[in-house]
């Protein structure tokens, strides 16, 4: 099974990446762009007994830093 | 004294790391591997050095925060060895939840490899003895990523108890409250983004880092 995990910024944390791609919209004549938030996409390829939990786990203990980031967890087919 | 400096695949800071513990601990410490699965026995400080271990894919520190020798740091620093982490080695341990927060991209997308004045907060850590409360010291700095972060509650959490070492003197990277550098609540930990071990002799341009490292081995000899 393959499973796509977002990883997304908290609210409330800066993002400068985000602040400068905003900006670099507003340069190119983009109206309308109120926040630009930057993630990160990992696609997971996994045998079909890796459990629900196990998942949840790999993304607290490596793909997302708690401190700072959210993760969502989608199935990708 | 008996030190040790971690080397991951991407450190480039830990032969100067090594050097600075040799001229001012006089004895060269042991180098480790990342593979290794034990630190020596009767090892009295540990280095975490900076660089761009395991080249910080994902994030800067996670990767290297998982690597097999961190067990053993993590052990070593739960037993009370003292582990300083410079830069990489910050982001290295804020990884490993030695210490709280993360360091995020500087705030203004850029590398930032200068000088930098530096406040000394606290002084009675094992590590920043030598230096007078409130002074301000020139150690430079050269990352990406020293964006310090952390919640309010942490930030006032680590602030009432005394364990902000280090604070820019002038806004650097972003960094909340212009934390520098940062104690475990034991002050047995220390994690700084400046680079203590290049000011070490008059040839850098400046000493301020030898007295971190001068405080560390007076403090480890008085408890020897």
């Amino acid at each position: 099974m393959k499973k796509r995990i977002f990883v997304t910024l908290k609210p409330g944390v800066l993002d400068p990446q985000g602040r400068a791609v905003h900006h670099a919209l507003d340069g190119l004549g983009f109206d309308g762009v109120n926040d630009v938030r930057i993630g990160r996409l990992v696609e997971l390829d996994l045998a079909d007994s890796v459990t629900d939990e196990a998942i949840g786990q790999m993304c607290e203990k490596l793909l997302a830093n708690m401190v700072i980031e959210n993760y969502r967890i989608e199935d990708a087919e | 004294m008996n030190s040790a400096v971690i080397t991951f695949p991407g450190s480039n800071c830990d032969r100067d790391m090594m050097v600075a513990l040799e001229q001012v601990f006089g004895k060269a410490p042991a180098q480790v591997w990342h593979r290794d699965t034990a630190v020596p026995d009767n090892v009295d400080f540990i280095a975490l050095p900076g660089g761009f271990s395991y080249g910080d894919y994902l994030r800067s520190g996670a990767m290297a925060a998982n690597s097999p020798i961190m067990r053993e740091v993590k052990a070593a620093a739960e037993r009370g060895v003292p582990v300083l982490g410079v830069c990489n080695g910050f982001q290295v341990l804020a990884e490993a939840g030695l210490l709280p927060g993360a360091l995020m991209r500087n705030a203004g997308q850029r590398f930032v490899c200068r000088d930098v004045a530096l406040t000394v907060e606290n002084t009675q850590t094992l590590f920043t003895g030598h230096y007078d409360a409130g002074e301000t010291i020139t150690i430079p700095v050269a990352h990406h990523d020293g964006n310090y972060f952390a919640d309010d509650a942490t930030l006032d959490r680590i602030e009432g108890d005394g364990r902000v070492a280090f604070r820019y003197a002038h806004a650097t990277n972003g960094s909340r409250r212009d934390i520098a550098g940062i104690v475990n609540d034991g002050g047995t930990v220390l994690g700084m983004m400046p680079h203590p071990e290049r000011a070490i002799e008059a040839a850098h341009g400046g000493t301020d880092g030898r007295r971190l490292f001068a405080s560390v081995a007076e403090s480890l000899a008085a408890t020897a």
